[in-house]
């Protein structure tokens, strides 16, 4: 049993499958290749909402499912909750 | 696998219904008053009021007839009864439902009025309803019925679980020559170069990329904002998905692993032939499936995160679910519950067999929970103003 699942382990974010507890240690799993992470949650994070898994910087892409998904607007730290408030699309 | 069997009805253009409609289908707005009136009138018909029929033209007054054609024309419909206004739309729609051998009857209300159109329309369609009472279900494999997928308020979970069950599924049934169909256009973007390397030919991928391009500069000529609060929608942003690139890489886990893709159909399109399609179609739940109905559909699979609860009059529409809280608060709208996936609980292939099961079931006559629930949501997509 995990608490957050990568579809691909060049994923920088992964999904969480409860809701997390601020300071919660969480175990992660990648589903393509089966490896374990383990990480401490800063914040917050509902079911279904992503955390990050490295730090990043304004203008950075995230990647899950191995692609891009977008590009990060404000600082984010290991841990933290990566959504609409730090996280944008590059298409519209 | 054991072959998948189930009884069905086998129409007379050799295509494969799952139910046994007679539909009353008003041509234009102010005939919807007519078509409801046979609907109280005669039990076990389905009258499909709708907004629009008048003034349009060029593509989009194609796309009308294609879709209201369609609709009568569907596997799920045992016979149509058409009311118009007037007798030359109402003929050209009665002609092409005709097409495909099932009783067709057209009546026009100008020169008659509502209450004798009633009248006469009422006893064609007291006639159909007993000849369809007597058509009887034979034996079919799952394959031969023409299978169409979207999902809708997708979350993360759409991701993870439901749609890649979707996919196992896509992956079974083109594999043994069944015929399934994807599309939501703009919901593809951020992965338009996964779903390209998916076409069959080059092409089908050229086909593909010029329609995925067509409804992203609409988009761009006509968005106001970075549009996140209508792709994604607010409950896809709730359920976790943040952009619609991630979005759209949730999406196509429907179309599975292995199947490629033979064809780009305009929206409500026919497939002309057996494997996986490609759609051109919105995103907006009702009116995709409403699509996907008038180009020939007979079962749709729905996976949805955050709990679209939508449904269509003539396409049963299997929903099923990966996130526990939806399928634990809107249990009535899951026909099946995939959230074991999320704890490592259930696999994929499990989920796939499981809905293949479902799907079977739901051919044989099981009802879904939106037939039951009474979701017959019938939207036709207008593309521009009327005349």
């Amino acid at each position: 049993m995990v608490e957050f699942l990568l579809h691909d382990h060049r994923d920088t974010v992964g999904v969480v499958v409860m809701d997390i507890q601020p300071g919660q240690k969480v175990k992660g799993k990648a589903l393509d290749n089966g490896v374990l992470l383990d990480l401490t949650a800063r914040e917050a994070i509902p079911l279904g909402h992503k955390i990050a898994l490295k730090d990043f910087q304004p203008g950075d892409t995230v990647v899950k499912y191995g692609e891009d998904i977008g590009r990060v607007v404000q600082p984010i730290r290991a841990g933290e909750h990566v959504h609409v408030h730090n996280l944008k699309t590059k298409r519209w | 696998m054991a072959e998948l069997t189930f009884q069905g009805y086998r129409r007379a253009n050799g295509a494969i219904g799952i139910r046994n409609h007679v539909v009353i289908l008003p041509v234009d707005d102010i005939s919807n008053a007519a078509a409801e009136g046979v609907g109280r009138l005669i039990q076990g018909t389905l009258p499909l009021p709708h907004a629009y029929g008048r003034l349009q033209f060029g593509e989009d007054l194609e796309l009308f007839f294609r879709t209201m054609i369609g609709t009568g024309a569907n596997p799920n419909v045992a016979a149509a009864v058409v009311i118009g206004i007037e007798p030359g739309w109402t003929d050209r729609i009665v002609q092409g439902i005709a097409q495909t051998g099932k009783p067709v009857a057209g009546f026009s209300i100008e020169r008659h009025g509502d209450l004798k159109t009633i009248a006469e329309a009422a006893r064609k369609a007291m006639e159909f309803v007993q000849w369809a009472s007597e058509q009887r279900r034979e034996s079919c494999r799952l394959e031969e019925i023409y299978v169409s997928t979207k999902c809708g308020e997708s979350d993360t979970t759409t991701g993870l679980a439901s749609c890649p069950t979707v996919g196992e599924v896509v992956d079974h049934l083109v594999q043994r020559g069944g015929i399934a169909c994807f599309g939501e256009t703009s919901e593809l973007t951020g992965a338009e170069h996964l779903v390209k390397q998916r076409a069959a030919t080059p092409e089908v991928a050229e086909a593909f990329m010029k329609t995925w391009a067509s409804y992203d500069e609409f988009i761009k000529r006509h968005k106001t904002d970075d549009l996140s609060e209508s792709q994604p929608t607010k409950g896809n942003i709730r359920g976790g998905l943040t952009t619609i690139e991630e979005k759209a890489l949730g999406n196509i886990q429907k179309i599975g692993k292995r199947a490629k893709f033979v064809g780009v159909l305009k929206p409500a399109e026919a497939p002309t032939g057996r494997g996986l399609w490609f759609m051109d179609t919105s995103s907006a739940a009702a009116e995709a499936l409403t699509l996907w109905a008038a180009s020939g559909a007979a079962l749709h699979l729905f996976p949805t995160g955050q709990g679209n609860i939508v449904g269509n009059p003539i396409l049963p529409v299997i929903k099923l679910s990966g996130n526990p809280l939806t399928c634990a608060t809107m249990s009535e709208h899951i026909d099946l519950d995939v959230s074991p996936i999320l704890k490592g609980e259930m696999t994929l292939a499990d989920a796939g067999k499981k809905l293949l099961e479902l799907m079977v079931r739901t051919a044989n006559g099981r009802l879904t929970a939106a037939e039951v629930l009474g979701h017959r949501e019938f939207v036709l997509t207008k593309l521009y103003r009327s005349a």
